[in-house]
């Protein structure tokens, strides 16, 4: 049986736009049909906008890369129709091991906090996050949305212009030009559009290979994630074995940096490896290695004109803390209404720019967290080695070191504080749901909180007055009215109202609060909407 | 507990970033100069407890051997 990342799923086939004397004219072309050009697309269908995915392949990822989807991106696809499938496949695991030269120094839960309606992330091999939105990109197709992936259709040339882009491709048949209103380059790290329009890159390089393997096996261990620092199996380096939907586990092994990757790459190389690790007698089938190194590193802005770029190849970080794609599929919950109003005529263009500010925010944290745990995972000077020695030495006996212990920080959605879309705070309510936050979820009787928020700008009121809508420069606001009491188990009393007895929020269509309030006040509100769209 | 036992437990807001500050102070530095430092900063932040009976713990917990007196 052929692997799901074998088979072509978008294969090419010949489209019009290829015969036309003058180019055609789409609304949004994204080119990349990774995760975060799918769920791009998917965000802008469903809006109703014309949409035409570019890729140079006619498959999904090769081996599993991403395998970590943390709750937010989870909530968002939930949005895009397509988080359900992803969360019956996914691997779910609370209990995490740490492990220091021979012995394991301590093992952890983390408890996620209750009333909300998906778990602290999943396992799931990144070919089957692909191919669950390419099966909703057929969905859509069917119920008429203008969506269409087109498979190895590559870019090879891009010219920007005020209000379009152009764009030569070639295919298997030859090549044609098509142009874009607007442009969203999800092209990964090494983006050819990035490199096509000579913009810069800049970040810190880290000097360490790492080796990357899937291993299918019947073996007993149980569903943890297990994480060794100088293991005797990979003196001086770190390792880690992490499991995956279908029996297959995901096996980390930090390499350093002179090595040769063609010959670690060999199975004569890796099985011994991965026995020193699994034990002798474990079975297992190797189905994809590969060696990576990483960069921690970002553009300068993510909007350039018409063009937007989203995901790795706006920006880069370690693999430590899943702060990829979770971060790409954020950028294009912001971008994609954003985008949305600007074509529909109801926001100005600067609206994009804070797009660019919310999101470079959000990178900058993702930098920052996934730096720190390269920097404790792989020290770089003797004392830093020092000092992270001491710190797992502590953690075997007292339990305050241990949260200084970093394999990894799990990956939370930014708070976009001071972006210039927030009104200020005006509740003085729990800290987690101030302006700029993404809403955190609560259980509402039978369903959830946040499949009620939906994508379209809401006017949250718990035990306030409002009216049903209000409508704003064209923006329809709709009202959720909630109490308290709709929530036996007092979570959403504690995240949106804390010590208050009611509350307002203004939430945009990102599920981000733009503005809060004690009481409704129209006049308020009014100016929030407009701000919340550029237009204050 | 009393303000005679030392906190075994998770006591710093914003663990991460006072470790990135501990690195920080280190970057650049020659080992001798980092073991320097290092002694220094026991001292300033002995200075700071003050208490004989808590830096007596310290002493024995950083030893890996709680419970008991190393000094």
């Amino acid at each position: 049986m052929n692997k799901i990342f074998e088979v072509p799923l978008y294969p090419y086939a010949h489209h019009a736009d290829e015969d036309t004397a003058a180019p055609a004219r789409r609304k949004v072309v994204v080119i990349g049909a990774g995760p975060v050009g799918l769920a791009a697309a998917i965000d802008l269908a469903q809006q109703g906008t014309e949409v035409v995915v570019l890729d140079d392949n006619d498959k999904v990822s090769f081996g599993s890369r991403a395998i970590c989807f943390a709750k937010r991106p989870l909530e968002i696809l939930d949005r895009l129709g397509c988080g359900q499938p992803m969360v019956d496949k996914g691997v779910q695991w609370n209990v995490g091991k740490v492990f220091f030269d021979d012995r394991q120094v301590y093992d952890f839960n983390l408890l996620p906090e209750d009333g909300h309606k998906r778990p602290a992330f999943i396992n799931l091999q990144q070919y089957y996050f692909e191919e669950y939105l390419v099966k909703r990109v057929r969905e859509l197709q069917e119920q008429g949305a203008p969506i269409e992936i087109r498979g190895r259709n590559k870019v090879s040339a891009i010219g920007t212009h005020p209000d379009h882009v152009t764009l030569e491709i070639d295919t298997p048949e030859g090549s044609y030009n098509l142009e874009a209103d607007w442009l969203i380059a999800c092209d990964g790290a090494g983006s050819p559009t990035r490199q096509m329009l000579g913009l810069d890159f800049v970040g810190r390089v880290f000097e360490d290979n790492f080796l990357i393997a899937d291993v299918i096996m019947e073996a007993d261990f149980p569903t943890e994630r297990w994480f060794w620092f100088d293991p005797p199996f990979n003196k001086g380096q770190s390792a880690l074995l992490h499991k995956q939907p279908d029996g297959v586990w995901r096996i980390d092994l930090q390499l350093g940096w002179d090595i040769d990757k063609e010959r670690e790459k060999r199975p004569e190389n890796v099985i011994p490896r991965l026995k020193a690790m699994l034990g002798e007698d474990v079975k297992f089938e190797l189905e994809w290695v590969s060696i990576y190194t990483f960069q921690c590193r970002r553009m300068e802005q993510f909007r350039h004109g018409r063009v937007l770029f989203a995901g790795d190849s706006a920006h880069q970080v370690s693999p430590f803390g899943a702060r990829g794609a979770n971060s790409g599929v954020q950028d294009t919950d912001n971008l994609c209404w954003k985008l949305q109003l600007v074509i529909d005529g109801k926001a100005p263009e600067s609206l994009l720019d804070s797009y660019d500010v919310e999101r470079v925010h959000g990178a900058d944290e993702n930098i920052l967290n996934s730096s720190r745990s390269t920097d404790f995972i792989t020290p770089k000077s003797e004392m830093s080695r020092v000092l992270r020695d001491a710190v797992l030495d502590l953690s075997e006996h007292y339990e305050f070191a241990r949260p200084l212990v970093n394999s990894g920080r799990l990956s939370v959605p930014c708070t976009y504080d001071g972006s210039p879309l927030n009104s200020a705070d005006a509740l003085d309510g729990p800290e987690r749901t101030r302006p700029g936050s993404s809403c955190p979820d609560a259980p509402l009787g039978d369903g959830f909180l946040l499949d009620q928020l939906g994508g379209k700008f809401v006017l949250l009121t718990i035990d306030a007055d409002a009216p049903d809508v209000i409508e704003e420069q064209g923006i329809e606001v709709t009202r959720l009215a909630l109490s308290v009491k709709d929530d036996k188990t007092l979570a959403l009393k504690d995240r949106y109202l804390g010590k208050h007895e009611s509350g307002v929020y203004l939430i945009r269509p990102d599920q981000h609060v733009a503005a809060r309030r004690p009481s409704f006040d129209e006049n308020q509100f009014r100016h929030a909407i407009r701000r919340a769209i550029g237009k204050e | 507990m009393t303000e005679d036992q030392l906190i075994l437990t998770p006591n710093i807001n914003g663990a991460d970033d006072f470790y990135a500050d501990l690195l920080t102070a280190h970057e650049g530095l020659s080992k001798a100069e980092s073991d320097a430092l290092n002694a220094r900063l026991v001292l300033v932040l002995a200075n700071h407890i003050g208490k004989r009976a808590i830096l007596k713990q310290a002493l024995a917990a950083a030893a890996l051997k709680p419970g008991e007196d190393t000094a």
